[in-house]
């Protein structure tokens, strides 16, 4: 029994199921097996369903992260403005693809719909901060911070 | 004297925290007091630093703030009392209790602040600051009302649905209210999926007891004893100030058992959304509170009837709920008094995209989408070619309807939607093919999969697009493209799938000449990939070699002060070179034009 602790607070029903994945992600940065198992034992919910739901999800992921996850928004506004080629960028200078963690751990790339940020167009997330107006030199001097451990 | 800095994530994206830090360490030891407020909706002028006098409550707003800029205002403002007027970008005064604006764009001028009263003015983490401008009076005064009088108000104040589809809210109220059943619910709906707006956020972080009084005003009015925030996951912020909001309250007596001494008890939580752009449908919604895959079902019955837990359920949107307070505080004949139409009060847009001032705008229904794109808003530097508005439900409107008055029917008549509030404007170096395949997309993407017509419709959709984009297309995929979208339209079971074919429609309708353009292999706006490419213009390039520093390919190359060359065959078209040249040297071009001749 590893993840009850911080279960307690929920109602032990149906209901509380998104919150309970969302505490667990939270914890371990994505769902292991043995978290859903558990949730569905102590939510008295069918295992088969947790499944369901943890899938139909965009939030939820089934493999561990990278220390850092960048967000990098595709909403509308990114669009025009130019998120593709940020992305594309990125996807180069990291050697991996959106979805994807580099080999050694430090850095996920993850697409999403839009930050709300939209004014500042194209925006990014690492973390709860959002980077806005951004361009291929800052997200170079973004990922040169990371990798020195300086952000 | 005081001094505010503006805190949403819009500034903190902004830098705001780096401006609040330095202003704090500044101030160390004086008697002036510092405090964070949300965001007036200038989102292109962030940060933003407000100097409020003591006084007068005159309140003079810095934009675009510097830590340099910080030591001057806090030298030459805050210790001698002189403004720095070449950076004054707003300035605030009250007239007999009534605040008036004055700024440099004449950004305000044309807006009217009714929901957006206290955003960028209050602390929304303390609700004290909300009880000091005239916070929770409506709720005060709902409850000494019966709570059909309260439905009538909002019925006569003519409020509709700010969450799309402007459904009459008394009526909605009133249908929950007559819904048989002990247990009722009330649900706001956070979820803002629409990618490219951002009001609700801005809402949620900016002045939350609005929302949270606006709930509890329609639990009341409905007879419902338990409500639910349902907020997207990427709105971490919201979901902050909204819990502490909460939390302060059930303290003071706004939430609770017994609130305010009545004998009506309600609460509520937040559930956090999980990225599923579907669960903003009512339905789905519902769905995903109760745990579930967020799938939307059929209506009827409607939510009103059947909603959570199959007891009537009363859902609405936050700009919506927030419109609220205000009718109640101030009477339904003021509220009606305003806007036009069958659309009355005032809503918010979120300009985004090329626009110049990017940010909230809260303004009276019935401007004119001219007015509001380019006095408000600024226009754009290379003029405005469309606005895409209603987000993936919506559609793209031409300049050259812009004197159309921005309410439901209007809009409707475009073949868009008034949607949510997100305006993307658009320029000439906007595709709009581009701007159709990137909302279908996201609706392949965003599909829950439930109904054949959405599923695989939009998908079929998306395959045309792409080859039409990429220069594949023919003629007669526009006709196959036109059917589709007619029949998932008709087809599908949900709003979603519903209203998914409306960007393609929309530009179809008024954009046809660029689908042509992209079926003789041309991008008039110089976007889709496989239609350009990249070249050096020999008079202009001085050899810096920049462009050759940044192409990840080896595409671009050249000796120092020797023109440069871009190699068609190795360039990957990312664009790059042409942001790292400060000459202005690289031009995009038509790949078919040269190919053909
Ligand atoms: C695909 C889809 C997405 C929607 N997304 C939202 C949303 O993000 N926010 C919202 O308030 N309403 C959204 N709606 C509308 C809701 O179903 C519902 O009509 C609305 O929340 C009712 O509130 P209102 O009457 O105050 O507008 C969406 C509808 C559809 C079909
Ligand atoms: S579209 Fe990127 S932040 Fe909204």
């Amino acid at each position: 029994m590893v993840i009850i602790p911080y279960l307690k607070e929920l109602d032990r029903n149906e209901s509380s199921l998104i919150s309970a994945l969302q505490e667990t992600q939270k914890v371990f940065g994505y769902l292991p097996e043995e978290a859903l198992e558990e949730i569905a034992q102590y939510l008295s919910v069918p295992v088969s369903s947790v499944y369901g739901v943890a899938t139909f999800y965009s939030q939820f992921r089934f493999a561990p992260l990278g220390k850092y996850v960048i967000k990098i928004c595709h909403g509308t506004a990114c669009h025009v403005m130019g998120s593709g080629n940020i992305a594309q960028a990125l996807e180069e200078d990291l050697g991996i693809k959106e979805g994807e963690t580099t080999g050694d751990g430090l850095i996920t790339l993850e697409r999403v719909a839009c930050l709300g940020c939209c004014s500042l167009a194209p925006t990014i997330m690492i973390g709860d901060r959002v980077y806005g107006r951004m361009t291929h030199d800052k997200m170079r001097k973004i990922i040169r911070d990371i990798k020195r451990g300086k952000l | 004297m005081k001094v505010a800095v503006g805190m949403n994530s819009c500034s903190l994206a902004a830098g705001a925290q780096h401006i609040y830090d330095h202003i704090e360490k500044k101030l160390k030891g004086s008697e002036i007091e510092l405090k964070k407020v949300g965001c007036v909706g200038m989102c292109y002028r962030e940060p933003l630093v407000d100097v409020i006098e003591d006084n007068t409550s005159t309140i003079t707003t810095y934009g675009s703030v510097t830590e340099d800029m910080v030591d001057r205002i806090f030298e030459e403002h805050l210790m001698d009392g002189k403004p720095i007027e070449e950076w004054v970008v707003k300035r605030d005064w009250y007239e007999d209790g009534v605040r008036k604006t004055w700024d440099v764009d004449e950004y305000f001028s044309k807006q009217r602040k009714l929901i957006m009263e206290n955003s960028g003015y209050i602390d929304p983490e303390s609700i004290e600051e909300y009880l000091e401008n005239r916070g929770y009076e409506a709720l005060k005064r709902a409850l000494k009302m019966k709570p059909e009088e309260v439905i009538d108000a909002i019925t006569r104040a003519g409020l509709r649905g700010r969450g799309g589809a402007g459904f009459p809210t008394g009526l909605k109220w009133k249908f929950t209210r007559e819904a048989t059943g002990e247990e009722k619910y009330v649900v706001c709906n956070g979820d803002e999926g629409d990618p490219g707006a951002f009001m609700d956020r801005n809402i949620l972080e900016g002045d939350p007891h609005r929302v949270i009084e606006g709930l509890t005003i329609g639990a009341y009015a409905v007879g419902a004893s338990k409500g639910f925030f349902y907020v997207r996951a990427e709105y971490p912020l919201a979901v902050k100030r909204l819990t502490t909001a909460i939390s302060q309250a059930r303290k003071h007596g706004m939430l609770g058992r017994n609130i305010l001494g009545s004998d009506f008890s309600f609460d509520a939580e937040i559930k956090e959304g999980a990225g599923a752009f579907v669960c903003g449908e009512e339905t789905a919604l519902l769905a995903s509170i109760e745990g579930r895959r967020g799938m939307p079902r059929p209506r009827p019955p409607f939510p009103a009837q059947k909603g959570l837990w199959n007891k009537p359920t009363c859902v609405n949107n936050v700009k919506t709920l927030s419109s609220v307070p205000w009718i109640i505080r101030n009477g339904w004949e003021a509220y009606a008094s305003i806007g036009t139409g069958k659309s009355r009060g005032t809503t918010i847009f979120a300009f985004a995209g090329k626009i110049r001032r990017g940010g909230n705008v809260e303004v009276p229904m019935g401007i004119t989408l001219r007015e509001l794109i380019e006095e408000v808003g600024g226009g754009t530097e290379k003029g405005v070619k469309a606005v895409q508005i209603g987000g993936p439900s919506g559609g793209c409107i031409p300049e050259r309807l812009f004197d159309l008055p921005v309410d439901y029917e209007s809009i409707t008549s475009t073949g868009a939607i008034m949607g949510s509030g997100g305006m993307i404007v658009l320029d000439k170096d906007t595709c709009m093919v581009d701007v159709a395949k990137f909302f279908l997309d996201f609706t392949v993407k965003e599909s829950c999969g439930k109904c054949t017509f959405c599923r695989l419709g939009t998908k079929r959709m998306w395959e045309l697009l792409d080859s039409i984009t990429s220069g594949r297309g023919k003629e007669e995929d526009l006709h196959e493209l036109e059917e589709l979208a007619l029949t998932v339209k008709s087809g599908a079971l949900c709003g979603l799938g519903q209203t998914a074919p409306n960007p393609v429609l929309t530009t179809l309708k008024y954009f046809r000449d660029e689908y042509t353009a992209h079926i003789e292999k041309r991008c008039p706006a110089k976007v889709c990939r496989d239609l350009i490419k990249y070249e050096v213009i020999g008079e202009k390039c001085t050899g810096c070699r920049a462009c050759a520093l940044v192409c990840p390919t080896g595409a671009a190359v050249g000796e120092r002060q020797k023109v440069h060359t871009i190699s068609i065959e190795k360039c990957i078209k990312c664009g790059r070179c042409y942001e790292a040249c400060k000459f202005d040297a690289i031009e995009i071009k038509d790949l078919g034009a040269e190919q053909d001749g």
